[in-house]
């Protein structure tokens, strides 16, 4: 007989799920967003998004290859999204050897130091993105004006975001009356016709992909809903109390990435918890360091920050919140 | 329209886990036909769980159909008879679905004793004439043992202690199991066969309620099965959401009465006793037509397979020869289970025998057969999220990979019902249960050293 | 600035010397009087806590040492006489003298002679895919060829042959610690007498099926004749299910038996070859490989397979 009979233990089916799949399918929930900033940026968008993956991929084959002599593992997906997030996570203008130190973070340290997929504690593209803010601060967060012959932006954004618009002007004493004629409306934040990074422009785009992500059952909706839900409510609060000093919690969310980072940076499988209960905690955590982030720190946005925070609670959370096991309950009645 | 949304919003299932493979039930519309007299049995003599049972005949005994071969050795173990009227040619060791080689008595068939082609038929004895305790010794002695696939002897189930006040029996007619087809023609072609036998059990337990949990791909079971209950009204049909591994003692429970069976305890603390239709239908045979258990309804069936039927199967039956039935082994076969999909096991070639635990043989084909390569884990949570019984096979795979049995024991590694779910979904086609059935053996035994 | 400087530096001695104050007091009240036998005890031992003495390191079997009254059952099978004699002499508590042991396989199912039935997928560990079936081949006696005992092996003292599937054993390297002994699920492995030159002559095959069968799945697999225990003048072997078994401690080490079993399923190791006329065959096998089969395969060559 030329091929034997297969032994296994069962199950003897398997699911058509693979994690390369589960990888292509947030690629194609990123590509609305990926349109709209080429749209808004234009050819700059594109570079910067296949610098970042291209050096991602790159990294990860030689460092796999030459310095850990492991298997290489570019093909399966990861090390494309981690560029691709990173991209969407940089102003436009960045210059390319930034953008090749920040791959060369996300994916030599924050990814394969650990241990390659599956093992790193922080989020890669989130890593890169940090290191990147931290060390070149005035690049990172020069923003470039929008390309888009739409006028009547072009003046309200010169280089910075309508997020550290309001911290800047609050900071010099303005209210949020007379702060408001200076950034975009709500519905011009929704459509993505403003400044910022690549990736976090257009909001709805986004959501468009995260309900894709959501069919696709790739990501459910614990993270997401939670963290919006956790910082409308927080920056609610502030805002009911003195309206003039913060700002209404739809800026909040739909500016400073912060969809961006509930849909796709929060939900990344590996860095966040394994149980719905764990997940939620994870979220409401994410959402309140956002926003103190936000309206204490120094910084106008905080997502980032707010991610990696508790992508390092992450295994206490997994310890801490167990799914609830069959049977339980009756036991610890009878004692 | 509307009903049948809100009837569908009804339909009762566990809450926590399960998933939904394909069904792929290909053989649920063909009659169970009468598999042709098999010329050798090889009757192993552990077909139950516990203690194998003692061998009374030697070589080259004559034995009758339906004569003791070997005898129950304790309380939990099972008498077996011979399926077949023949000679007992050798006492040998062949390998059975457990992959190793275990004791068997080898019956050649007697071609010239009428008996064996004789096709029997049993009225429908409606009229319950025992005694709760003859009805007792007449499933112990009949050799009844669960058919729903754990092969747990039935009397055991049935030999009440007082201190526990069971309310409701439930019948397990769900095969959760995909391609399985085999209680769900019984449960068309017996109906009334069953309800019957649920009287006996309803009889014999002193219960006043019992429930046949179907789930509703079998429409026309459900159907059935609620006509021939209209002549008591004390036993329902519950037609349940299609989720694996709603087979499950525990799930079925959940599903039907939302009782909780405690961590390491039985149905019965919760006051039910939970019998599968087949082993309804072989007490029936038992106690009002005194048949021992000598036959069970296999199904057999694959994507590949000519024609893929359920059959009325003698035990001890080599699977070659029920292959043999259904038009021959297809080329480029890789893999041929004993059960369903998800928890039967492969074996290692067509000798193996057909045991009272067979429900199905499933041929499974090149593309099918392999396992993909295990890629690293991506925590994404699917393990957790479809397990039903609410563990972290993730964690246990991983605290078994490093020898942290304690640490797994803790996890509450043995409450896993190995349903395979985990496996099933794992997009990096990680051996969860593999490890975690090794990781239950391990901590088994550290707990039985311990004691 | 300067004053920074010196409140840093006058903060941190502080700390310094109340922390140091802190353990000075834990050290006295909370010391623990501990043998100073235990220590030196520890100190002679090898340090391996492979933990075949039985106790769970090299530490808890010094304690156990200095605690016994009587320490004869007490052995060390990495050290050895040497070692326990040491201990003893430190101790002054008789210990005593074993033959030292060594581990062998009792298989020689390689590939060749053994062929694969069926193929196996899933996780390559004999423990696990013991629990499936009983392996690849149709000998469920058999080495599985997974490496269970080689990767518990804490002195690389085995490795899995590429060629045959099989795991080997370096005896220099072998302390008869008995990890690989517990490791396996088949029990192939058992700690027999090093002997003199590391002379030993063993059954190598565990199966018990009868002849034809055993035989059909094994082309070296004890058929179960009874011709070596016929052949024996000591009656060191016995005949159980089907498999011959020789008592080390009876075997004289005559070799008789090894000549008279059809299948070659007695292996001796580190004898001189006997037949002249192979010797030429052998020598580079002999320089190449410095394990313990370089005799076995040399007198007992793969039969026609």
């Amino acid at each position: 007989m030329a091929d034997p009979i297969i032994i296994s233990a069962s199950p003897h089916i398997h699911s058509n799920k693979t994690s390369k799949k589960l990888m292509y399918d947030v690629l194609y929930a990123l590509i609305p967003a990926f349109l709209v900033s080429i749209y808004v940026f234009g050819i700059s968008a594109l570079i910067l998004t296949s610098v970042a993956v291209i050096s991602c991929i790159l990294f990860e084959f030689l460092i796999q290859k030459f310095l850990l002599k492991t298997e290489i593992t570019i093909t399966d997906g990861s090390a494309l999204i981690t560029g691709i997030l990173l991209a969407f996570n940089l102003p436009s203008n960045l210059p390319i050897w930034m953008i090749i130190v920040g791959s060369l973070i996300a994916i030599g340290v924050a990814k394969l130091s650990f241990g390659g997929l599956g093992y790193n504690i922080f989020n890669p593209a989130l890593v890169g993105r940090v290191f990147l803010l931290v060390s070149f601060p005035v690049q990172m967060t020069s923003w470039p004006t929008a390309v888009v012959n739409n006028t009547t932006i072009v003046d309200a954004v010169t280089g910075a975001t309508p997020l550290g618009i309001i911290k800047e002007g609050l900071m010099y004493g303005e209210t949020m009356t007379t702060l408001s004629s200076k950034f975009p409306s709500t519905m011009e934040l929704f459509l993505g016709i403003t400044g910022g990074s690549v990736g976090e422009m257009s909001a709805l785009a986004l959501l468009l992909g995260g309900v894709f992500l959501i069919a696709r059952k790739v990501i459910t909706w614990h993270i997401p809903i939670t963290m919006l839900v956790t910082m409308a409510v927080f920056t609610g609060i502030f805002w009911l109390v003195n309206p003039e000093q913060y700002a209404d919690p739809l800026i909040h969310i739909l500016s400073g990435g912060a969809i961006l980072g509930a849909f796709y940076m929060a939900t990344d499988l590996v860095t966040s918890p394994m149980t719905k209960k764990g997940m939620i905690i994870f979220a409401i955590g994410i959402g309140i360091i956002t926003v103190v982030i936000r309206l204490f720190g120094a910084y106008p946005e905080g997502v980032s920050f707010a991610i990696l925070i508790m992508n390092a609670f992450v295994p206490l959370i997994n310890t801490y919140f167990k799914p609830r096991r069959f049977g339980n309950k009756i036991k610890s009645k009878i004692m | 329209m509307l009903n049948l949304k809100t009837q569908k919003l009804m339909l009762k299932t566990f809450p926590k886990g399960g998933i939904h493979p394909a069904e792929n039930k290909i053989t649920s519309s063909n009659d169970i036909k009468r598999m042709s007299i098999p010329k050798v049995v090889y009757v192993p003599v552990s077909q139950h769980i516990g203690i194998p049972s003692e061998i009374i005949v030697d070589r080259k005994d004559k034995v009758e159909i339906g004569q003791i071969i070997a005898k129950s050795s304790g309380f939990v173990s099972s008498n077996i008879h011979s399926p077949v009227a023949g000679t007992v040619t050798k006492l040998d060791k062949i390998i059975d679905s457990s992959g190793y080689k275990k004791q068997c008595i080898v019956i050649r068939t007697d071609p010239k004793n009428e008996s064996n082609f004789k096709i029997p038929e049993f009225p429908l004895v409606k009229e319950i004439t025992l005694s709760q305790k003859d009805i007792l010794q007449h499933i112990i002695d009949h050799g009844i043992v669960g058919l729903g696939g754990a092969t747990f002897p039935s009397h055991v189930k049935l030999d009440m202690k007082h201190d526990k006040h069971v309310d409701c029996l439930l019948i397990n007619g769900v095969e959760c199991e995909p391609y399985l087809t085999a209680d769900h023609r019984l449960m068309l072609e017996k109906a009334d066969e069953i309800i019957i036998g649920i009287q006996i059990l309803m009889q014999a337990l002193h219960i006043e309620k019992a429930v046949i949990g179907i789930e509703n791909n079998k429409k026309d079971a459900i159907e059935v099965l609620k006509k021939a209950t209209l002549v008591d009204d004390r036993i329902k049909v519950a037609a349940l959401k299609v989720k694996y591994p709603q087979g499950s003692e525990k799930q079925l429970i959940k599903a039907i009465l939302k009782r909780e069976v405690p961590k390491g305890g039985l149905p019965m603390d919760v006051g039910v006793i939970v019998h599968n239709v087949g082993t309804i239908f072989a007490i029936y045979q038992a106690v009002q037509h005194n048949q021992p258990l000598i036959e069970r309804v296999v199904t057999v069936t694959g994507k590949t397979v000519e024609s893929a039927s359920n059959f009325w199967v003698k035990i001890g039956t080599p699977i070659k020869d029920l292959i043999e039935e259904v038009g021959g082994l297809p080329e480029g076969t890789r893999k041929i289970v004993n059960g369903g999909p998800m928890m039967g096991k492969a074996i290692k070639n067509t000798d193996v025998p057909i045991t009272k635990g067979t429900s199905g043989i499933l041929v499974i084909s090149e593309e099918e057969a392999s396992r993909q390569e295990a890629k690293n884990c991506i925590r994404c949570g699917q393990c957790v999220f479809v397990c039903p019984m609410g563990l972290e096979p993730h964690l246990l795979m991983n605290l078994t990979e490093k020898g942290l049995y304690e640490r797994a024991g803790n996890e509450d590694i043995m409450t896993c019902i190995e349903c395979g779910s985990c496996s099933y979904v794992c997009p990096s086609h990680r051996p969860l249960l593999d490890y975690i059935r090794f990781g239950k053996s391990i901590v088994k035994n550290l707990n039985t050293t311990k004691n | 600035m300067a004053d920074s400087i010196l409140y840093s530096a006058l903060l941190l001695s502080s700390i310094g010397i109340v922390a140091a104050v802190i353990l000075y007091i834990v050290s006295k009240k909370f010391y623990v009087f501990e043998n100073p036998l235990i220590t030196k005890v520890e100190d002679i031992l090898p340090a391996a806590n492979c933990g075949g003495c039985g106790s769970p390191g090299c530490r808890a079997f010094a304690e156990k040492l200095v605690d016994s009254e009587d320490i004869s059952d007490l052995f060390c099978p990495v050290g050895g006489n040497d070692v326990m004699k040491l201990v003893a002499e430190l101790l002054g508590k008789e210990v005593a003298e074993k033959d030292p042991t060594v581990a062998v396989m009792r298989c020689q199912g390689s590939c060749d002679v053994r062929p694969k039935t069926t193929e196996y997928q899933g996780p390559r560990s004999c423990a696990i895919s013991s629990l499936v079936y009983g392996g690849e081949t149709d000998c469920q006696y058999g080495c599985l060829g997974d490496g269970d005992c080689v990767n518990v092996c804490k002195f690389d003292a085995m490795y899995m042959d590429e060629e045959t599937g099989l795991p080997v054993i370096i005896t220099d390297k072998c302390t008869s610690c008995g990890a690989c002994v517990e490791a396996c699920p088949r029990n192939i492995i058992e700690m027999r007498p090093k002997n003199k030159r590391d002379l030993k002559i063993f059954v190598g095959c565990m199966n018990e099926d009868k002849g034809g069968i055993a035989k059909k799945a094994c082309d070296v697999a004890c058929i179960g004749c009874s011709k070596c225990a016929d052949i024996c003048p000591k009656d060191a072997i016995t005949m159980h299910d089907n498999l011959a078994y020789i008592d080390p401690v009876l075997c004289t080490l005559c070799r008789k038996c090894v000549e008279v079993c059809p299948t070659h399923s007695i292996i001796e190791t580190n004898f001189p070859p006997k037949k002249v006329k192979k010797l030429k065959e052998e020598k580079p096998k002999e320089v190449i490989v410095p394990v313990i089969k370089i005799n076995v395969e040399s007198e007992n060559p793969k039969i026609d397979a």
